[in-house]
């Protein structure tokens, strides 16, 4: 397929799509690629964004808002606050050897370059897209199926948030003989 | 009928996503940016298994699935941050090859 022939086929949504996925694509780039990590946290945050763009293109709108709340509004903080606690602003890269860099580059290539075999070579079965409901994402149906037929897994979550929350606490408490930040 | 953009795409977003995440696991040698590589591959997961989701007929599972991925996710992160917070007080780095008095 020729540019042109692509450009009168692009419809709005297929349009962004690819621009997110660029986009997506460019800022995990810049996560592996900056050397300042509260640089590659901030690129991190914009790929969440990105992502919770592609959320809404597959009709998962809630889970969009909760990426970029839970993501990019909760953990995102915790990883800047805690960076700036330690204050490793600088990072010593010269001593870090480019084999290193090279076998990073070559694992991950071969890994992607497997994954895009894998994909092309497998079928995917069709999808119904005539029982399309737009309300599928939303606040509603997701709580109906998650607080009937997801009851035990919701409960457990709650335990393992409890669990964590104690265990962090737990760990992060300042020993006598610590000195105050 | 086909979906306005194909399953495949999202896919490969998801894969390049995942093989950088990888990637930054191999190359940083701090603790918080192995952790960032962490973050990278579990959202690529999430954006997976939310394409998939199309195919189910109730088109939920898979939302369902990515959501409980972000809660273990949260609460992992959570404890691992405090995990580098003790590292660090004790060893005074948070180098992960500088942190190797268990190979003696």
């Amino acid at each position: 397929m020729d540019f042109s022939g692509f450009l009168n086929n692009l419809t709005p949504a297929t349009g962004f799509f690819y621009f997110l996925s660029f986009l997506t694509i460019l800022t995990g780039l810049m996560v592996v690629l900056s050397k300042n990590p509260i640089h590659s946290v901030l690129y991190l945050i914009a790929t969440f964004f990105c992502l919770s763009g592609h959320y809404v293109l597959l009709n998962a709108q809630f889970l969009a808002a909760v990426n970029i709340i839970v993501y990019a509004g909760a953990i995102m903080v915790l990883f800047l606050f805690v960076i700036m606690f330690l204050n490793l602003k600088q990072e010593d890269e010269e001593s870090k050897t480019n084999l290193t860099k090279i076998a990073a580059m070559v694992t991950g290539g071969t890994l992607f370059l497997i994954f895009v075999a894998v994909f092309r070579k497998t079928q995917f079965g069709a999808f119904n897209a005539y029982s399309f409901d737009s309300q599928v994402g939303m606040v509603e149906s997701l709580g109906e199926v998650l607080y009937k037929d997801y009851l035990l897994p919701f409960e457990l979550a709650s335990i393992l948030f409890l669990v964590a929350m104690i265990g962090a606490v737990m760990l992060g408490r300042r020993e006598a003989g610590d000195r105050h930040f | 009928m086909q979906p306005i953009v194909p399953i495949h795409y999202f896919l490969i977003v998801a894969a390049a996503l995942f093989s950088i995440g990888l990637a930054v696991m191999i190359t940083k040698r701090n603790a918080i940016a192995v952790l960032i590589g962490v973050e990278l591959i579990l959202n690529a997961v999430n954006l997976n298994l939310v394409a998939f989701s199309q195919y189910d007929p109730l088109r939920l599972e898979g939302q369902l699935f990515a959501l409980f991925v972000m809660v273990v996710a949260a609460a992992e992160s959570a404890v691992a941050l405090a995990i580098i917070l003790k590292v660090y007080r004790h060893y005074q780095t948070t180098d992960l090859d500088k942190i190797s008095s268990m190979k003696k």
